[in-house]
Protein backbone atom coordinates (compact mmCIF):
# COMPACT_ATOMS: atom_id res chain seq x y z
CA UNK A 1 0.00 0.00 0.00
CA UNK A 2 1.18 3.45 -0.93
CA UNK A 3 0.61 4.85 2.56
CA UNK A 4 2.99 2.28 4.10
CA UNK A 5 5.61 3.18 1.56
CA UNK A 6 5.11 6.83 2.33
CA UNK A 7 5.52 6.19 6.05
CA UNK A 8 9.16 5.30 5.55
CA UNK A 9 9.82 9.00 5.43
CA UNK A 10 10.06 10.85 8.71
CA UNK A 11 8.07 13.80 7.41
CA UNK A 12 5.20 11.45 6.58
CA UNK A 13 5.32 9.85 10.04
CA UNK A 14 5.32 13.30 11.62
CA UNK A 15 2.47 14.35 9.36
CA UNK A 16 0.44 11.35 10.48
CA UNK A 17 1.21 12.01 14.15
CA UNK A 18 0.32 15.68 13.74
CA UNK A 19 -2.92 14.70 12.03
CA UNK A 20 -3.90 12.39 14.87
CA UNK A 21 -2.98 14.92 17.58
CA UNK A 22 -4.89 17.64 15.77
CA UNK A 23 -7.86 15.32 15.33
CA UNK A 24 -8.16 14.76 19.08
CA UNK A 25 -8.33 18.49 19.70
CA UNK A 26 -10.61 19.37 16.82
CA UNK A 27 -12.96 16.48 17.52
CA UNK A 28 -13.44 17.36 21.18
CA UNK A 29 -13.46 21.15 20.88
CA UNK A 30 -15.19 21.05 17.49
CA UNK A 31 -18.14 19.26 19.12
CA UNK A 32 -18.49 22.14 21.57
CA UNK A 33 -18.08 24.72 18.81
CA UNK A 34 -20.77 23.18 16.65
CA UNK A 35 -23.24 22.52 19.44
CA UNK A 36 -22.77 26.02 20.85
CA UNK A 37 -22.98 27.46 17.30
CA UNK A 38 -19.60 29.11 17.50
CA UNK A 39 -18.26 28.30 14.02
CA UNK A 40 -17.87 31.91 12.98
CA UNK A 41 -16.41 32.74 16.36
CA UNK A 42 -13.70 30.12 15.84
CA UNK A 43 -13.12 31.52 12.34
CA UNK A 44 -12.58 34.94 13.89
CA UNK A 45 -10.14 33.59 16.45
CA UNK A 46 -8.15 31.67 13.85
CA UNK A 47 -7.83 34.65 11.53
CA UNK A 48 -6.79 36.83 14.46
CA UNK A 49 -3.90 34.38 14.84
CA UNK A 50 -2.46 35.70 11.61
CA UNK A 51 -1.63 38.96 13.36
CA UNK A 52 0.51 37.02 15.82
CA UNK A 53 2.20 35.10 13.03
CA UNK A 54 3.09 38.40 11.36
CA UNK A 55 4.45 39.78 14.61
CA UNK A 56 6.64 36.71 14.92
CA UNK A 57 8.14 37.42 11.50
CA UNK A 58 8.67 41.08 12.32
CA UNK A 59 10.31 40.56 15.70
CA UNK A 60 12.08 37.36 14.78
CA UNK A 61 10.47 34.84 17.11
CA UNK A 62 8.74 31.58 16.26
CA UNK A 63 5.44 32.68 14.60
CA UNK A 64 3.42 29.91 16.25
CA UNK A 65 3.95 31.52 19.67
CA UNK A 66 2.67 34.78 18.24
CA UNK A 67 -0.37 32.86 17.03
CA UNK A 68 -0.90 31.43 20.51
CA UNK A 69 -0.72 34.87 22.12
CA UNK A 70 -3.07 36.42 19.56
CA UNK A 71 -5.67 33.64 19.70
CA UNK A 72 -5.81 33.71 23.51
CA UNK A 73 -5.98 37.50 23.54
CA UNK A 74 -8.73 37.54 20.93
CA UNK A 75 -10.67 34.88 22.85
CA UNK A 76 -10.54 37.04 25.97
CA UNK A 77 -11.55 40.09 23.98
CA UNK A 78 -14.56 38.28 22.53
CA UNK A 79 -15.63 37.25 26.00
CA UNK A 80 -15.28 40.81 27.20
CA UNK A 81 -17.20 42.29 24.28
CA UNK A 82 -20.02 39.80 24.78
CA UNK A 83 -20.46 40.41 28.47
CA UNK A 84 -19.60 44.03 28.90
CA UNK A 85 -20.44 45.94 25.74
CA UNK A 86 -23.39 46.56 23.45
CA UNK A 87 -21.55 45.48 20.30
CA UNK A 88 -23.23 42.46 18.75
CA UNK A 89 -21.26 39.24 18.77
CA UNK A 90 -21.59 38.96 15.02
CA UNK A 91 -19.99 42.36 14.37
CA UNK A 92 -17.32 41.72 16.99
CA UNK A 93 -16.30 38.52 15.19
CA UNK A 94 -16.02 40.39 11.90
CA UNK A 95 -13.92 43.14 13.45
CA UNK A 96 -11.59 40.63 15.11
CA UNK A 97 -11.26 38.64 11.91
CA UNK A 98 -10.15 41.55 9.72
CA UNK A 99 -8.05 43.25 12.39
CA UNK A 100 -5.98 40.09 12.83
CA UNK A 101 -5.48 39.62 9.11
CA UNK A 102 -4.63 43.28 8.53
CA UNK A 103 -2.12 43.39 11.37
CA UNK A 104 -0.53 40.23 10.00
CA UNK A 105 -0.18 41.67 6.51
CA UNK A 106 1.31 44.94 7.81
CA UNK A 107 3.73 43.20 10.19
CA UNK A 108 4.94 40.92 7.42
CA UNK A 109 5.30 43.89 5.07
CA UNK A 110 7.45 45.65 7.64
CA UNK A 111 9.64 42.58 8.18
CA UNK A 112 13.00 42.62 6.44
CA UNK A 113 13.33 40.25 3.49
CA UNK A 114 10.99 37.60 2.28
CA UNK A 115 8.63 35.51 4.45
CA UNK A 116 9.30 32.00 3.19
CA UNK A 117 6.63 29.87 4.95
CA UNK A 118 3.89 32.44 4.85
CA UNK A 119 1.78 30.28 2.58
CA UNK A 120 2.08 27.35 4.97
CA UNK A 121 0.64 29.37 7.85
CA UNK A 122 -2.29 30.35 5.69
CA UNK A 123 -3.07 26.95 4.20
CA UNK A 124 -1.24 24.46 6.38
CA UNK A 125 1.93 22.45 6.02
CA UNK A 126 1.29 19.11 7.62
CA UNK A 127 4.16 17.63 5.61
CA UNK A 128 6.63 19.96 7.29
CA UNK A 129 5.82 19.48 10.97
CA UNK A 130 9.05 19.25 12.98
CA UNK A 131 9.21 16.85 15.95
CA UNK A 132 9.43 19.81 18.34
CA UNK A 133 5.98 20.95 17.20
CA UNK A 134 4.61 17.50 17.92
CA UNK A 135 5.67 17.90 21.53
CA UNK A 136 3.82 21.21 21.76
CA UNK A 137 0.75 19.56 20.27
CA UNK A 138 0.86 16.76 22.85
CA UNK A 139 0.93 19.30 25.66
CA UNK A 140 -1.93 21.34 24.20
CA UNK A 141 -4.00 18.19 23.68
CA UNK A 142 -3.42 17.17 27.28
CA UNK A 143 -4.55 20.59 28.52
CA UNK A 144 -7.68 20.48 26.36
CA UNK A 145 -8.66 16.96 27.42
CA UNK A 146 -8.12 17.70 31.11
CA UNK A 147 -10.21 20.87 31.01
CA UNK A 148 -13.01 19.19 29.06
CA UNK A 149 -13.00 16.25 31.46
CA UNK A 150 -13.53 18.48 34.48
CA UNK A 151 -15.92 20.98 32.93
CA UNK A 152 -17.92 18.66 30.66
CA UNK A 153 -21.18 19.01 32.59
CA UNK A 154 -20.82 22.78 32.72
CA UNK A 155 -20.08 23.06 28.99
CA UNK A 156 -23.11 20.90 28.25
CA UNK A 157 -25.41 22.89 30.52
CA UNK A 158 -24.20 26.29 29.34
CA UNK A 159 -24.64 25.28 25.71
CA UNK A 160 -28.13 23.90 26.31
CA UNK A 161 -29.59 26.57 28.56
CA UNK A 162 -27.34 29.37 29.73
CA UNK A 163 -29.94 31.06 31.93
CA UNK A 164 -30.67 27.86 33.79
CA UNK A 165 -26.97 27.12 34.25
CA UNK A 166 -26.45 30.61 35.63
CA UNK A 167 -29.44 30.28 37.93
CA UNK A 168 -27.98 26.98 39.16
CA UNK A 169 -24.83 28.75 40.24
CA UNK A 170 -22.52 27.96 37.31
CA UNK A 171 -20.15 30.90 36.66
CA UNK A 172 -21.26 31.02 33.03
CA UNK A 173 -19.07 33.97 32.09
CA UNK A 174 -15.90 32.22 33.20
CA UNK A 175 -16.98 28.92 31.67
CA UNK A 176 -17.48 30.70 28.36
CA UNK A 177 -14.05 32.31 28.55
CA UNK A 178 -12.49 28.92 29.22
CA UNK A 179 -14.34 27.48 26.24
CA UNK A 180 -13.05 30.30 24.04
CA UNK A 181 -9.53 29.62 25.30
CA UNK A 182 -9.88 25.96 24.35
CA UNK A 183 -10.91 27.07 20.88
CA UNK A 184 -7.80 29.28 20.81
CA UNK A 185 -5.51 26.36 21.75
CA UNK A 186 -7.16 24.14 19.16
CA UNK A 187 -6.71 26.78 16.50
CA UNK A 188 -2.98 26.87 17.25
CA UNK A 189 -2.76 23.08 16.88
CA UNK A 190 -4.73 23.14 13.65
CA UNK A 191 -2.75 25.95 12.02
CA UNK A 192 0.05 23.43 11.41
CA UNK A 193 -2.31 21.03 9.70
CA UNK A 194 -4.66 23.14 7.60
CA UNK A 195 -3.58 26.76 8.15
CA UNK A 196 -5.33 29.87 9.42
CA UNK A 197 -7.81 30.05 6.57
CA UNK A 198 -8.99 26.44 6.77
CA UNK A 199 -9.06 25.93 10.54
CA UNK A 200 -12.79 26.60 10.64
CA UNK A 201 -13.34 23.56 8.42
CA UNK A 202 -11.65 21.15 10.82
CA UNK A 203 -13.49 22.59 13.79
CA UNK A 204 -16.88 22.21 12.22
CA UNK A 205 -17.08 19.53 9.53
CA UNK A 206 -16.13 16.40 11.53
CA UNK A 207 -18.33 17.49 14.45
CA UNK A 208 -21.27 18.41 12.23
CA UNK A 209 -20.99 15.02 10.53
CA UNK A 210 -20.76 13.21 13.87
CA UNK A 211 -23.75 15.13 15.23
CA UNK A 212 -26.01 13.46 12.68
CA UNK A 213 -25.28 10.09 14.21
CA UNK A 214 -25.03 10.92 17.91
CA UNK A 215 -27.45 11.37 20.76
CA UNK A 216 -25.07 12.84 23.26
CA UNK A 217 -22.32 15.43 23.31
CA UNK A 218 -19.62 12.97 24.37
CA UNK A 219 -20.58 10.69 21.48
CA UNK A 220 -20.08 13.60 19.09
CA UNK A 221 -16.66 14.28 20.62
CA UNK A 222 -15.52 10.69 20.18
CA UNK A 223 -17.00 10.16 16.73
CA UNK A 224 -15.78 13.47 15.36
CA UNK A 225 -12.23 12.74 16.58
CA UNK A 226 -12.34 9.40 14.79
CA UNK A 227 -13.78 10.97 11.64
CA UNK A 228 -11.15 13.65 11.75
CA UNK A 229 -8.38 11.04 11.90
CA UNK A 230 -9.94 9.29 8.91
CA UNK A 231 -10.27 12.54 6.94
CA UNK A 232 -6.68 13.47 7.70
CA UNK A 233 -5.30 10.10 6.58
CA UNK A 234 -7.49 10.06 3.46
CA UNK A 235 -6.47 13.62 2.64
CA UNK A 236 -2.78 12.95 3.22
CA UNK A 237 -2.92 9.84 1.09
CA UNK A 238 -4.68 11.58 -1.81
CA UNK A 239 -2.41 14.60 -1.63
CA UNK A 240 0.61 12.25 -1.68
CA UNK A 241 -0.66 10.35 -4.72
CA UNK A 242 -1.72 13.37 -6.74
CA UNK A 243 0.93 15.70 -5.36
CA UNK A 244 -1.57 18.37 -4.34
CA UNK A 245 -1.86 20.63 -1.27
CA UNK A 246 -2.49 18.44 1.78
CA UNK A 247 -4.47 20.87 3.97
CA UNK A 248 -6.93 21.71 1.23
CA UNK A 249 -7.26 18.04 0.27
CA UNK A 250 -8.10 17.11 3.87
CA UNK A 251 -10.77 19.80 3.95
CA UNK A 252 -12.33 18.72 0.66
CA UNK A 253 -12.36 15.06 1.72
CA UNK A 254 -14.19 16.16 4.89
CA UNK A 255 -16.73 18.20 2.98
CA UNK A 256 -17.38 15.32 0.59
CA UNK A 257 -17.91 12.93 3.51
CA UNK A 258 -20.27 15.35 5.25
CA UNK A 259 -22.39 15.67 2.12
CA UNK A 260 -22.36 11.91 1.57
CA UNK A 261 -23.33 11.24 5.19
CA UNK A 262 -26.18 13.74 5.03
CA UNK A 263 -27.47 12.20 1.82
CA UNK A 264 -27.22 8.66 3.21
CA UNK A 265 -29.03 9.71 6.36
CA UNK A 266 -31.85 11.24 4.31
CA UNK A 267 -32.18 8.09 2.21
CA UNK A 268 -32.22 5.64 5.12
CA UNK A 269 -34.53 7.60 7.35
CA UNK B 1 -47.27 32.81 56.76
CA UNK B 2 -43.76 33.48 55.57
CA UNK B 3 -43.17 35.85 52.75
CA UNK B 4 -40.82 34.07 50.32
CA UNK B 5 -40.65 36.58 47.48
CA UNK B 6 -40.92 40.32 47.84
CA UNK B 7 -40.59 42.93 45.12
CA UNK B 8 -40.73 46.60 46.02
CA UNK B 9 -41.13 49.20 43.33
CA UNK B 10 -39.11 47.21 40.80
CA UNK B 11 -38.33 48.81 37.45
CA UNK B 12 -36.62 47.07 34.54
CA UNK B 13 -35.48 48.70 31.32
CA UNK B 14 -34.01 47.19 28.18
CA UNK B 15 -32.32 50.17 26.63
CA UNK B 16 -35.00 52.84 26.41
CA UNK B 17 -37.91 50.46 26.74
CA UNK B 18 -39.50 50.07 30.15
CA UNK B 19 -40.37 46.41 30.57
CA UNK B 20 -41.45 46.39 34.20
CA UNK B 21 -42.82 49.46 35.89
CA UNK B 22 -43.10 49.87 39.63
CA UNK B 23 -43.78 46.21 40.42
CA UNK B 24 -44.81 45.38 43.97
CA UNK B 25 -45.36 41.73 44.68
CA UNK B 26 -45.51 39.52 47.75
CA UNK B 27 -45.56 35.76 47.49
CA UNK B 28 -46.05 33.65 50.60
CA UNK B 29 -45.01 30.13 51.43
CA UNK B 30 -47.22 27.49 49.73
CA UNK B 31 -48.83 30.05 47.47
CA UNK B 32 -49.86 28.91 44.01
CA UNK B 33 -49.76 32.19 42.15
CA UNK B 34 -50.56 32.58 38.47
CA UNK B 35 -49.50 35.67 36.60
CA UNK B 36 -51.19 36.24 33.29
CA UNK B 37 -50.50 38.85 30.72
CA UNK B 38 -50.02 39.37 27.00
CA UNK B 39 -46.87 38.41 25.15
CA UNK B 40 -44.24 41.06 25.65
CA UNK B 41 -45.86 42.10 28.89
CA UNK B 42 -42.74 41.33 30.91
CA UNK B 43 -43.67 37.93 32.33
CA UNK B 44 -40.39 36.21 31.56
CA UNK B 45 -38.48 39.27 32.70
CA UNK B 46 -40.27 39.16 36.03
CA UNK B 47 -39.14 35.57 36.57
CA UNK B 48 -35.60 36.49 35.60
CA UNK B 49 -35.63 39.31 38.11
CA UNK B 50 -36.60 36.86 40.83
CA UNK B 51 -33.76 34.58 39.70
CA UNK B 52 -31.33 37.48 39.68
CA UNK B 53 -30.63 37.03 35.96
CA UNK B 54 -31.97 40.50 35.16
CA UNK B 55 -31.03 43.46 37.31
CA UNK B 56 -33.72 46.03 38.01
CA UNK B 57 -32.73 49.65 37.44
CA UNK B 58 -34.70 50.57 40.54
CA UNK B 59 -36.36 48.82 43.45
CA UNK B 60 -35.62 45.95 45.73
CA UNK B 61 -35.97 42.20 45.28
CA UNK B 62 -35.90 39.85 48.24
CA UNK B 63 -36.08 36.08 47.87
CA UNK B 64 -36.25 33.93 51.00
CA UNK B 65 -35.05 36.91 52.99
CA UNK B 66 -31.90 37.35 50.91
CA UNK B 67 -30.73 38.61 47.52
CA UNK B 68 -31.92 36.67 44.46
CA UNK B 69 -28.34 35.56 43.70
CA UNK B 70 -27.84 34.04 47.11
CA UNK B 71 -31.24 32.37 47.17
CA UNK B 72 -30.88 30.90 43.67
CA UNK B 73 -30.14 27.41 44.85
CA UNK B 74 -33.54 27.23 46.53
CA UNK B 75 -35.36 28.35 43.42
CA UNK B 76 -36.30 25.92 40.64
CA UNK B 77 -36.72 27.41 37.18
CA UNK B 78 -38.74 25.90 34.34
CA UNK B 79 -38.17 28.06 31.25
CA UNK B 80 -40.27 28.11 28.08
CA UNK B 81 -39.70 24.99 26.02
CA UNK B 82 -40.03 26.87 22.77
CA UNK B 83 -36.62 28.39 23.35
CA UNK B 84 -34.80 25.09 23.09
CA UNK B 85 -32.78 23.73 20.24
CA UNK B 86 -34.50 20.40 19.67
CA UNK B 87 -31.45 18.99 17.89
CA UNK B 88 -29.35 19.45 21.00
CA UNK B 89 -27.30 16.33 21.75
CA UNK B 90 -28.45 15.44 25.26
CA UNK B 91 -30.64 12.71 26.68
CA UNK B 92 -33.50 13.18 29.13
CA UNK B 93 -31.24 12.08 31.98
CA UNK B 94 -28.47 14.50 30.89
CA UNK B 95 -30.92 17.37 31.06
CA UNK B 96 -32.42 16.41 34.41
CA UNK B 97 -28.96 16.10 35.95
CA UNK B 98 -28.29 19.72 35.03
CA UNK B 99 -30.53 20.57 37.95
CA UNK B 100 -27.78 19.19 40.22
CA UNK B 101 -25.05 21.46 38.81
CA UNK B 102 -25.13 23.77 41.81
CA UNK B 103 -24.63 20.89 44.22
CA UNK B 104 -21.79 18.98 42.63
CA UNK B 105 -19.27 21.85 42.54
CA UNK B 106 -17.72 23.12 39.36
CA UNK B 107 -14.96 20.52 38.99
CA UNK B 108 -16.97 17.66 40.46
CA UNK B 109 -18.82 14.84 38.75
CA UNK B 110 -22.37 13.67 39.32
CA UNK B 111 -22.46 10.91 41.95
CA UNK B 112 -24.83 8.09 42.92
CA UNK B 113 -26.89 10.46 45.05
CA UNK B 114 -27.39 12.78 42.06
CA UNK B 115 -28.50 9.87 39.90
CA UNK B 116 -30.90 8.64 42.52
CA UNK B 117 -32.49 12.06 42.92
CA UNK B 118 -32.74 12.40 39.13
CA UNK B 119 -34.43 8.99 38.81
CA UNK B 120 -36.88 9.90 41.57
CA UNK B 121 -37.74 13.18 39.91
CA UNK B 122 -38.23 11.45 36.54
CA UNK B 123 -40.43 8.89 38.25
CA UNK B 124 -42.55 11.65 39.81
CA UNK B 125 -43.22 13.22 36.40
CA UNK B 126 -43.65 9.77 34.82
CA UNK B 127 -40.71 10.09 32.47
CA UNK B 128 -38.32 7.50 33.90
CA UNK B 129 -38.90 5.08 31.04
CA UNK B 130 -37.72 7.65 28.54
CA UNK B 131 -34.57 8.62 30.42
CA UNK B 132 -32.25 7.62 27.57
CA UNK B 133 -34.29 9.31 24.87
CA UNK B 134 -32.69 12.24 23.07
CA UNK B 135 -34.62 15.36 24.07
CA UNK B 136 -35.38 16.15 20.43
CA UNK B 137 -37.51 13.01 20.27
CA UNK B 138 -39.90 14.14 22.99
CA UNK B 139 -43.28 15.76 22.56
CA UNK B 140 -43.87 19.23 23.96
CA UNK B 141 -45.61 17.88 27.04
CA UNK B 142 -42.87 15.35 27.68
CA UNK B 143 -40.14 17.97 27.39
CA UNK B 144 -42.10 20.19 29.73
CA UNK B 145 -42.15 17.42 32.33
CA UNK B 146 -38.43 16.79 31.87
CA UNK B 147 -37.73 20.46 32.54
CA UNK B 148 -39.95 20.26 35.60
CA UNK B 149 -37.95 17.26 36.81
CA UNK B 150 -34.74 19.21 36.19
CA UNK B 151 -36.01 21.99 38.45
CA UNK B 152 -37.14 19.49 41.09
CA UNK B 153 -33.81 17.70 41.53
CA UNK B 154 -32.38 20.79 43.17
CA UNK B 155 -35.05 20.34 45.84
CA UNK B 156 -36.35 23.88 45.49
CA UNK B 157 -38.47 25.82 47.94
CA UNK B 158 -39.84 27.98 45.17
CA UNK B 159 -40.76 26.86 41.66
CA UNK B 160 -40.92 29.40 38.83
CA UNK B 161 -42.61 28.26 35.63
CA UNK B 162 -42.64 30.17 32.35
CA UNK B 163 -45.56 29.29 30.04
CA UNK B 164 -45.67 25.67 31.19
CA UNK B 165 -48.65 24.90 28.98
CA UNK B 166 -47.52 26.50 25.74
CA UNK B 167 -47.62 24.03 22.84
CA UNK B 168 -49.10 21.29 25.01
CA UNK B 169 -52.45 19.58 24.35
CA UNK B 170 -55.41 19.81 26.72
CA UNK B 171 -55.12 16.49 28.62
CA UNK B 172 -51.40 17.10 29.14
CA UNK B 173 -52.14 20.56 30.48
CA UNK B 174 -54.59 19.17 33.01
CA UNK B 175 -52.11 16.49 34.10
CA UNK B 176 -49.37 19.04 34.49
CA UNK B 177 -51.51 21.25 36.67
CA UNK B 178 -52.60 18.30 38.80
CA UNK B 179 -48.94 17.42 39.26
CA UNK B 180 -48.10 20.97 40.28
CA UNK B 181 -51.06 21.04 42.65
CA UNK B 182 -49.70 17.94 44.36
CA UNK B 183 -46.25 19.52 44.70
CA UNK B 184 -47.73 22.69 46.10
CA UNK B 185 -47.73 21.12 49.59
CA UNK B 186 -43.96 21.31 49.58
CA UNK B 187 -43.10 24.20 47.31
CA UNK B 188 -44.34 27.67 46.59
CA UNK B 189 -45.32 27.95 42.94
CA UNK B 190 -45.30 31.00 40.72
CA UNK B 191 -46.21 30.52 37.12
CA UNK B 192 -46.66 32.93 34.27
CA UNK B 193 -48.75 32.34 31.18
CA UNK B 194 -50.77 34.12 28.54
CA UNK B 195 -53.13 31.18 28.55
CA UNK B 196 -55.72 32.32 31.08
CA UNK B 197 -58.18 29.51 30.54
CA UNK B 198 -56.32 26.71 32.23
CA UNK B 199 -54.29 28.76 34.64
CA UNK B 200 -57.20 30.22 36.53
CA UNK B 201 -58.94 26.99 37.40
CA UNK B 202 -55.92 25.67 39.29
CA UNK B 203 -54.09 28.55 40.84
CA UNK B 204 -55.12 30.05 44.12
CA UNK B 205 -54.12 33.60 43.45
CA UNK B 206 -53.84 35.48 40.25
CA UNK B 207 -52.21 38.65 39.04
CA UNK B 208 -52.13 40.38 35.69
CA UNK B 209 -48.94 41.73 34.23
CA UNK B 210 -48.60 44.13 31.37
CA UNK B 211 -45.59 46.22 32.31
CA UNK B 212 -47.46 47.04 35.52
CA UNK B 213 -48.72 44.40 37.88
CA UNK B 214 -52.34 44.21 38.93
CA UNK B 215 -52.52 41.90 41.87
CA UNK B 216 -55.71 40.19 42.89
CA UNK B 217 -56.06 37.83 45.77
CA UNK B 218 -58.33 35.20 44.28
CA UNK B 219 -58.91 33.91 40.77
CA UNK B 220 -62.34 35.49 40.66
CA UNK B 221 -60.63 38.46 39.17
CA UNK B 222 -62.25 41.70 38.42
CA UNK B 223 -63.17 42.46 34.86
CA UNK B 224 -61.47 45.81 34.98
CA UNK B 225 -58.12 44.30 35.89
CA UNK B 226 -58.26 42.02 32.88
CA UNK B 227 -59.43 44.84 30.71
CA UNK B 228 -56.69 47.10 31.82
CA UNK B 229 -54.03 44.46 31.34
CA UNK B 230 -55.07 43.19 27.96
CA UNK B 231 -56.51 46.46 26.80
CA UNK B 232 -59.47 44.73 25.30
CA UNK B 233 -63.00 44.17 26.52
CA UNK B 234 -63.47 41.38 28.99
CA UNK B 235 -66.00 39.38 26.99
CA UNK B 236 -63.39 38.69 24.33
CA UNK B 237 -61.26 36.83 26.84
CA UNK B 238 -64.07 35.40 28.89
CA UNK B 239 -64.68 32.59 26.42
CA UNK B 240 -61.58 30.86 27.57
CA UNK B 241 -62.50 31.02 31.23
CA UNK B 242 -63.78 28.06 33.13
CA UNK B 243 -67.16 29.02 34.50
CA UNK B 244 -66.25 29.40 38.09
CA UNK B 245 -63.64 31.99 37.42
CA UNK B 246 -65.57 35.00 36.37
CA UNK B 247 -67.84 36.71 38.76
CA UNK B 248 -71.07 37.29 37.00
CA UNK B 249 -71.58 40.80 38.27
CA UNK B 250 -69.86 42.43 35.33
CA UNK B 251 -72.10 40.90 32.79
CA UNK B 252 -75.49 42.37 33.50
CA UNK B 253 -77.07 39.99 35.93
Amino acid sequence: MILWEALQYEFMRNALAAGILASIACGVVGALVVVRRMSMMSGGISHAAFGGIGLGYLLGFEPIYGALAFTIASAMMMGFIRERTEISEDSAIGILWVTGMSLGVIFIGLSPGYAPDLFSYLFGSILAVPSSDLAVMVVLDAVILTVVYFLYEEFLAVSFDEDFAKASGVPTERVYLILLSLVALTVVILIRVVGVVLVIAMLTIPAATAWQFSRRLNEIMLLSSILSVIFTIEGLWLSYIFNIASGATIVLVSVATLLLASALKKIFQ
Amino acid sequence: MNEVIRLEDVWVRYGDIVVLEGINLSVYEHDFLGIIGPNGGGKTTLLKVILGLVKPVRGRVTVLGDTPERSRRFVGYVPQITLFDREFPATVLDVVLMGRLGRKGILGKYGKEDLKVAYDALESVEMLELKDRRIGELSGGQLQRVLLARALVANPKILLLDEPTASVDEPTKTNLYKLLKKMNDKVTILLVSHDMGVISSYVEKIACLNRKLFYHGSPEMEGEAVEETYQCPIYLIAHGFPHRVLKKHKRGK
